[in-house]
Formats: C-alpha cells, structure tokens, sequence
C-alpha cells in the first residue's frame, strides 16, 4: 500500500480513488431514493385526505402563516446555494472557503428551524396539535373559523410532515457540522472530498422535500 | 495493489482472534457468518412458538395456554418469522457471503455500512424482543389498525423495532446494489452474471424502493399511538383501510423480498448438481425482474374483502394472476434443467427439489386466492395459512437450507455427513406437507385463523398438523446435530466440492481474508457445464 501520503487511501476493495467515489455517489442516489420513498406514504396520506376533505383542508390552511413558510422556503434556498458553493470550495481545494459555506449552511438551517420552532409555538398556544389532543381555545381570525370536524386531520398531517422534515433539517446540520470540522482539519482535496459531495446531495434533497411542503401546506386554495 | 503474502493455512476464520475481532470486523464473510448464527437464533425461537401454537391447536378449548396467551404466542410466531428470519435469511446471511465472491469482489461496496446494517437489524430484534418482558403482542404480526392503535399490549416497542430492523434491509440491498454495479469482476458481463446475483439484485431494488414504505407506515401508527394522531382511526376522520394499503404496498413485494433470493440460490444449485447449463438462462434474468416488477402492483389482493372498489379488486385479481407467468417460467426451466441431467442427488439438490414441488403447490394455491368468487369463501381461513407457509416456509426455508448445504463446505471448511442431510431433508419435507396440507381442507371447510378455539369436527386433521409440526422439529434438530458435528470434527473441505463454475468456488475452503490470491477473471457463462472443460 506504499501510496503518495497527498493521495487519498480508499478501500482496499476498489480499483482507484475514482472508482471509489462513483460507488459511493450511487450508494447516495440509491439513498435518496429510499428518502423520496419514506415520505411518498405521506405525501399519498395528504392527497387521500385532501380529497376526502377538501373544505377542511381548506379552512385549516389559514392557520398556517405563508410570511413564515415563504421566508423559510427562501432561507432553505440560499442555504441550498451556499452547500453547492462548499461543494464546489472542496473540489476546487479551497480549504477556508469550503469551511465558510459550510458555516453559512449550518447558520441558514439554524435559521428555518428558529422559524418553525416560533410557528409551532404559537400553534401549540392556540390549542393546534395533533387530532387526538387537538382544542382551539381562541379564534385564529375573522372569516377563519373551524367548522369542518375533520380540520385536526390536516394538524396531523401537518406536524407529522414538517415534523419528520424538521428531523431531517437537524441531522442535516450534524452531517454538516461534521464535514465542517474534517474540512477544517484539511482533509479534503480535489482527489478526495466525497464527503461533502455526499453531505451536499443530501442537503439538496432535503430543501426539495420542503420546496413541495410549503405550497402543499401553506399555499391552499 | 499488491496483495500481501498469504500463509499457508491462513483463513478469513482464523486470521484474526477474540470476540472483538468479530465484533468490530469489516469483512462480508465473517458479517454474513455473524447474520447466519443470529438468524438460525431467532429461527429457533420463532420455531418454539410455532410449536406451542401447533400443540395449543391439538384439541378444542384450552389445551396448554389460555386465550390471551395464545394470541401473542401466534402473533410472536409471525413477527420473529417474517422480520427476523425470512427476510434477513438468505440475502443478508448467503448473500452477504456469497454475493461478493460470485463476483469475483474482496468485499461489498461499503464494508462499514454493511456491518452498521448488522446492528441496526440486532437493534431492532431487540427492541421487538422487549415487548416479551413489556406485557407483550397481541395484534398479529399484521398490526392491522384500528385494533393496533388501541390494544394495550407493548405494541409501540414492536413496531419501533420493525421500523428499526427495516433500515437494516434497506441498507443491505443499497450495498449490494452498488456492489454489482461497481465490482464485477473483469469479463464477467450482466449475461455473465450468476442468477443468485440477479435474484438478491431485484431483491435489493424491492428492499430499497418498499421498505421506507412500511417504515413510515408503522411509525404513523406509533405517532398514533404516542401522539394521536388519528391518520388512520376513523373517529378522528381517519381511513384504517389506508393503513392496510400502506402495510401491504410493502409486505406484499416483501413476499418477494423472501422468495427471490430463494429462487437465485434454486437456480444456482440445480445446474450443478444435474451438470447442464441452467435452461433459458436469459428468460430466467428477466423472469425475476418480471416477478419484481408485478410485486408493486399487486398488494391490493390481501384487501379483496376490505370495502376497496369492485374495479380495484378486478384488477389487483388479474394483475396477481400475472405473476404465475414469469413465476411459470422458472418452474418449467428448473425442470427442463434436471431433464436428461447427470443427476446427483445430494441432499442440496433434494431439497431444491422440495422446493420446486412444495412453492408450485403454495403458487397453485395463490390463484385459488387470487380468483375473487373464491376468495371471499377462502379469506382469513387456514387456506390462506397453508397457502402462505407453502410459500414461504416451501420457498425460502428450503431455498436457504439449500443453499446452506451448498455453500457450507465452503463458508468453513467442512464436509457434513451427506446420509444426516438426507435423513433430515426427508423428516422435514414429509414433517411439512402433514403439517400444512391438512390445512389447506381445514380451509376449506371454513376454520378461521388465528381463532383460539374450533369446531370439534376439525380435531383429527388439526392433530395431524400437529403430528406434523413434531417432524419438522425433529428433522431441523438432526441438522443442527449433524451440521454442529461438522463444523467440530467434519472432513475437510476441498475447495470445490460440487465441481462448480462460479467464481466463489476458486477461492480455497475457507476462503482467505481477500477472498481469491489471485484478481479472478471471467471467461466463460456460469453455467457452462459440458461446454467447457475444466481442472476439478
């Protein structure tokens, strides 16, 4: 194994460092694929629902401030972007700047979850929690009562799928955090930075699962 | 790279010493070693269950257990059966094994991954395990709601561990997705590629696009439970027949989940055994992504009686009837490869045998299912019970204990005792259809699963079942003897024992840690028998 120390050292089973990145990529997409699946139940438990209950849907949507959404789609996106220029940092062999995206990734992610922790907190005030527990002490609004009984429904739905899409969002910020330390140590270089090309694809998915959250959620009309 | 000197002797057994260099170690063998002890583990005591669920059913009223406990023994039965052995069985034992050998590979693509899906299916056995001590299961291994969402058994923990145990099934198939893709050996095309290579890789591919499926699924139900969340309680405006879409959206292609690597390892042992080329080896790859393919679109056929649309079930009937034909396909080129073959009938090949009489049987049975007007008489009978056990015990049981005495020379280095084999071979393939055949008239007559308790003009075909099952014990105990033997004090194994062609057979018995001394090239068809000669 007496290999240049600058190279990276992949696994014993692989014919190159190429040959290794390849496998992993497909490895990721192969990854995702399950994730588009973990959420497709819920997306079809959505439209089942919606179809059963579209004047429910339809009330319970004014309760969901679309500011709030909106200004968490948009940090969602500029995160996006600043993960593609780490990635790109990191192929380029740009240790500072690899580092510096990572850290605006990770602050941008703080961002959307501080959003929805106040959106939750408020739903939580005002009595909007899942279906079994679900009581609406005070009017959310003139013109914005709840008078379909299946409203709760859609609340279930709502904090089943921000929610599992919030969990998402923190290991995002720990696979993150993590990279970000590696790149801080100098470990990648443009022969190896699978790790924050991974790390990015992973990212991107998870801002893609909330680029359909939000007009399925907040946009209804 | 260079590959380091072996020593003479040196095996991926004995290279490395301690529990820990088990415990810690990246190497696929010793990983699938590890699946196959834990899976003949839980095999044991999913077995016991069905044993106690078998005398319990000897007469009418309370035999040994009470009600309650009858309930959670069968619902034990199926949940430590499905997710913990005929799922894992022969992908994640076998295969971890022989997958990356019959491609001529030092390992699956991620090593790490792969012992990290080891303990997440440890886990998660674990956490199912927990509901034994937490008040236990009730809900059959189904957890059809509402029923699920309210019992007050430890349901929570054994859909947790379900959920857990699915990540580990996921992981595996994306390892060995890749690992075909990326580590073929030079020469070996896709046309080159062994057929237990195409099944665990439509395997995979089910397993990676259905199991998320169910695991968000059983988590709704844990929400459910924890948080209520009422998605599918119909008195918070839920819909409980979407849960059963969602169950089976999975568990159906987890049937085949369970059957295809089953048909790969048949589809290996039969060629060798008969000394012919596998008959219609391209229609036999495609067959089993046909199989696959028709898996996703079929779940509907488990909710025939479910309330779902006369449409819906007009076509899940037809759709469901489709999968005969790839299946079809297999059966009659499996015979026509026996037909005018130098047969040696090995205990492998007697039980690949018994695998073909026994799935056709459990096939056969599917269309009588299958069919509507039948079915609604048939639903929720010991029909469907018989019907499922000749598939899956029929099918991957015998699938993996074919493959298990095929490759078991090879995995350590031992011959077992051929006459044990066959006597065990007979004891369980006689032990299984007076067992289950019975079940099938059962069924017919009308005796409802799962019920406690029966009509007294069942009781002589129930205690022949029960006979039965006593057989099955017996002759799954004389393997675990004759086998245990062979491991202690077997002869030793010479490194291709059954003179076969794949590539799994260069390497020495036991292989060496890198698996081959030399980078294997391929060079002829896996199955080209009579067609080229070859040094035994």
């Amino acid at each position: 194994m007496a290999h240049p120390t600058t190279e990276h050292h992949y696994a014993h089973h692989f014919e190159s460092a190429e040959h290794e990145f390849e496998s992993c990529k497909q490895g990721m997409w192969l990854f995702l694929m399950q994730e588009v699946l973990f959420f497709s139940a819920l997306f079809v438990a959505y439209a089942v629902f919606r179809m059963f209950f579209p004047e429910a849907y339809h009330q319970a949507h004014h309760a969901l401030d679309w500011r709030m959404g909106g200004l968490n789609t948009l940090i969602l996106i500029c995160s996006s972007f600043t993960m593609a220029l780490a990635v790109n940092a990191a192929q380029r062999g740009l240790r500072e700047r690899t580092v510096w995206q990572l850290a605006f990734t990770l602050i941008l992610a703080t961002g959307f979850l501080v959003v929805k922790y106040f959106e939750y907190s408020h739903k939580f005030h005002v009595g909007i929690l899942p279906a079994k527990y679900f009581h609406v002490a005070e009017l959310i609004g003139p013109g914005k009562e709840f008078t379909d009984p299946n409203v709760p429904i859609f609340f279930s739905l709502y904090f089943t799928l921000t929610g599992l899409h919030g969990l998402h969002v923190l290991i995002g910020m720990g696979v993150i955090f993590w990279i970000l330390l590696r790149a801080a140590r100098g470990e990648f270089s443009p022969g190896y930075y699978t790790p924050v090309e991974m790390v990015g694809l992973y990212w991107h998915f998870v801002d893609l699962v909330w680029i359909y959250l939000f007009p399925l959620l907040y946009l209804i009309s | 790279m260079s590959s380091a000197a072996t020593v003479p002797g040196e095996n991926y057994l004995n290279c490395e010493k301690g529990l820990w260099s088990w415990l810690s170690t990246l190497d696929h063998k010793r990983i699938g070693v590890m699946y196959l002890f834990t899976v003949l583990f839980t095999f044991l005591l999913g077995g016991i269950f069905a044993l106690l669920v078998r005398i319990e059913l000897m007469s009418p009223g309370r035999t040994i257990v009470d009600a309650d406990t009858y309930n959670k023994m069968f619902t034990y039965h199926g949940v430590i059966m499905v997710f913990m052995v005929v799922i894992p069985m022969i992908p994640a034992a076998l295969g971890n094994f022989i997958l990356p050998m019959q491609l001529g590979a030092k390992d699956v693509a991620f090593p790490r991954l792969n012992l990290l899906s080891y303990y997440i299916f440890v886990l998660g056995a674990l956490i199912a395990a927990s509901t034994l001590f937490l008040g236990g299961l009730d809900t059959g291994w189904t957890f059809y709601t509402p029923y699920s969402s309210q019992s007050s058994t430890a349901v929570t923990y054994a859909l947790l561990g379900a959920f857990v145990m699915g990540f580990s099934s996921i992981l595996t198939g994306l390892n060995f997705i890749v690992t075909i893709h990326k580590l073929r050996a030079p020469g070996q095309t896709w046309m080159h590629l062994p057929l237990f290579v195409w099944a665990l890789y439509a395997t995979s591919i089910i397993q990676v696009l259905a199991t998320p499926v169910v695991a968000i699924t059983l988590f709704l139900v844990v929400l459910e439970r924890t948080m209520g969340i009422g998605i599918f309680d119909p008195k918070l405006g839920g819909d409980p027949v979407l849960f059963q879409h969602f169950f089976w959206f999975y568990s159906h292609p987890a049937v085949y989940i369970m059957a295809l690597p089953a048909m790969g390892v048949i589809s290996e042992v039969i060629p060798v055994y008969s000394r012919k080329p596998i008959f219609g080896y391209r229609a036999m790859a495609i067959a089993i992504f046909g199989i696959a393919l028709v898996a996703f679109l079929v779940w509907g056929h488990h909710m025939f009686v479910s309330g779902q649309s006369e449409v819906a079930n007009f076509v899940f009937s037809l759709l469901t009837m489709f999968v005969a034909v790839p299946t079809g396909v297999k059966v009659f080129s499996w015979v026509a490869t026996l037909y005018k073959g130098s047969i040696r009938l090995t205990a492998t090949l007697l039980w690949a045998v018994g695998f073909i009489f026994i799935f056709t049987i459990g096939g056969m049975t599917g269309m009588f299912l299958a069919t509507l007007a039948t079915d609604i008489h048939l639903t929720d009978t010991y029909f469907v019970v018989a019907h499922f056990h000749y598939v899956m015990v029929g099918g991957t049981l015998f699938g993996f204990m074919a493959g298990l005495h095929h490759w078991f020379p090879k995995m350590f280095g031992r011959m077992y005792c051929e006459r044990s084999a066959r006597i065990s071979w007979l004891l369980v393939f006689l032990g299984f259809n007076v067992t289950f055949f019975p079940q099938f008239i059962l069924g017919a007559q009308g005796m409802p699963r799962r019920y406690y308790d029966y009509l007294p003009e069942f009781t002589t075909l129930n205690r022949i079942s029960t006979y039965g099952s006593w057989l099955i014990g017996l002759g799954f105990l004389w393997c675990a003897v004759y086998l245990f033997r062979a491991l202690r004090s077997g002869p030793k194994a010479p490194d291709n024992p059954w003179q076969a062609l794949t590539l799994e057979w260069e390497s020495s018995s036991p292989p060496t840690f890198h698996n081959f001394d030399h980078n294997p090239r391929v060079t002829h068809g896996p199955y080209d028998y009579g067609l080229i000669r070859k040094e035994v």
